[in-house]
């Protein structure tokens, strides 16, 4: 198998900024088909902007993106609509309908797109509710969940589509131990069980990596290293080194950039 | 100096921008119409909301204002002798101008700030993202149906306003002050026009729902992601849609009267 059918997406070159500030400087990267993936990097290197992207929710300046074949900026709005019916997505607060119950919110993707008769939509429902652990959490709404329990909700409706692809925008932040071990396990799970590709972005580090088979580390705007957990563990990068370690100094400065110390606190006067 | 010139042709440039905005929302949504008629329970639900929510409000305020303007009628009325024609004035005042106005602006601080608040919501907590990756689009399913619900409601509240307030200026001006009853109605019905008077008052409604909901249901989809930028969204809609419906109040007035 070549790399083009290995991989599931493909960005070349992207470039991307948002007022001033260039987010993506010549992003090339490939995410591997069937396999869970994390995206790493620093706060604000744009790991949720590049989810956006790949789901065509924000344009490129210059550059690709091809999903499954497809270049994302080339589609027609109801080809795009398409593609997204393909893709799953899990949003960091869940992003469930708030006026809808957790059933209703699980069966909202299959009214809205098929048919079904209601028995069939209540079947499949359960499936998922039962598969995250919520069969029993079905009738309640949205804001009587626990954020774990919403993030697993979010992921049975992401998942009641039988998508090729889910995203996890930062699936584990702010969980408890208990919830984050669920979320790990459902993961990891699930990607296996339904041949799933998995693209995950986010800040916790040994969680993300222990149920990764292949990971990317961007900042600024590039990606900086990739390969699988093992890889990046002996890494010779410091500046590797230093985000896996979380040493709060080295390559990456503990200080933002500012005037010479000294000149400023002997000189006087702030310019 | 230059700086000022730079200023002012900065803050013109904004408003030019944000009003483009505005109107390619606005196409965006016109043109989503069309699938409603696919699933009309979408609008039913959206006319519950926006419409029979502000129905209370609506009914209370008309027939108070109604009993107002029948006071201040009678007394001025009474004056010369003409104090029978008292519903005429009470039913001219508010299907021309109070009834249309009025609801207008009650329906932009009850439905219209509402309305902000909710989408502006759905955008803070991502809901309308979500809905976009779910293949879903929002002005299919958010925009379109509310807009609808608007456009239809604020006619029929301005309607029932001035009903209510005719109602009103009868219970005060028969009940309380004595006017004549049959004098009260036949009078009013005598000089009130249906077409000219009512079906204007009318299309002065269609348009401020127009208007409030358009401003609202942009507000919302354009605010800034956190509380504050909502906060602020619902107050602009509040404030532009109350200057909209003045402003607009007069030049349908001029037009049509």
């Amino acid at each position: 198998m070549s790399d083009e059918q290995k991989a599931l997406v493909q960005i070349r070159d992207l470039h991307f900024s948002r007022g001033s500030k260039n987010i993506f400087r010549g992003l090339t990267v490939d995410i591997p088909r069937g396999k869970v993936t994390t995206i790493l990097g620093p706060s604000g290197t744009g790991k949720t902007t590049l989810l956006k992207m790949i789901g065509g929710q924000l344009p490129a300046s210059k550059g690709t993106i091809h999903v499954d074949g497809l270049e994302v900026g080339k589609l027609k709005r109801r080809e795009l609509y398409e593609l997204r019916k393909r893709l799953g997505m899990l949003f960091q607060s869940g992003a469930l309908l708030t006026d809808l119950s957790v059933f209703e919110n699980i069966a909202f993707p299959l009214r809205e797109h098929t048919r079904l008769p209601e028995s069939l939509i209540s079947h499949l429902v359960l499936m998922r509710l039962h598969a995250v652990g919520l069969r029993g959490a079905r009738d309640l709404s949205p804001s009587e969940l626990s954020g774990g329990m919403a993030r697993r909700a979010a992921l049975a409706r992401a998942l009641v589509f039988d998508p090729m692809m889910i995203m996890y925008d930062e699936p584990f932040t702010g969980q408890d131990p208990i919830s984050m071990g669920i979320l790990l396990e459902l993961i990891k799970t699930v990607n296996g069980a339904l041949g799933l590709t998995s693209l995950m972005v986010s800040h916790d580090l040994n969680e993300a990596l222990s149920i990764s088979d292949y990971a990317v580390i961007i900042s600024e705007g590039v990606v900086v290293e990739a390969g699988s957990p093992e890889q990046l563990r002996t890494s010779d990068s410091e500046w590797v080194q230093q985000f896996l370690q979380g040493k709060p100094d080295g390559p990456v400065p503990f200080q933002a950039a500012a005037p010479d110390y000294e000149t400023e606190l002997l000189g006087g006067v702030r310019s | 100096m230059i700086d000022l010139v730079q200023r002012f042709g900065l803050f013109w440039l904004n408003i030019l921008a944000s009003l483009g905005r505005a109107s390619m929302f606005l196409a965006q949504m016109v043109t989503a119409l069309p699938s409603l008629l696919k699933r009309p329970s979408l609008t039913v639900r959206e006319l519950y909301s926006t419409g029979v929510k502000t129905l209370s409000i609506i009914l209370v305020s008309g027939l108070f204002v109604g009993m107002v303007l029948a006071l201040q009628g009678y007394n001025i009325l009474i004056d010369f002798g003409q104090e029978n024609r008292t519903g005429t004035l009470v039913a001219l005042t508010l299907v021309r101008e109070l009834g249309p106005v009025v609801a207008g602006l009650l329906f932009a601080g009850r439905a219209g700030s509402a309305m902000t608040a909710e989408i502006g919501l759905m955008k803070a907590t991502e809901q309308l993202s979500g809905l976009e990756m779910m293949a879903v689009d929002p002005f299919k399913r958010v925009y379109a149906p509310r807009f609808l619900a608007g456009c239809l409601s604020l006619p029929m509240l301005a309607a029932m306003f001035s009903a209510i307030g005719a109602f009103g200026g009868y219970l005060l001006s028969v009940e309380v002050l004595g006017v004549d009853a049959s004098a009260y109605w036949s009078l009013m019905q005598s000089s009130v026009s249906f077409t000219s008077d009512v079906g204007n008052g009318l299309v002065k409604g269609a348009v401020f729902g127009f208007v409030v909901t358009w401003i609202a249901i942009f507000q919302g989809a354009e605010c800034i992601p956190t509380s504050e930028g909502v906060s602020s969204a619902t107050t602009r809609t509040v404030v532009y849609s109350s200057l909209a419906i003045l402003a607009l109040d007069f030049l349908l007035t001029a037009i049509m009267f």
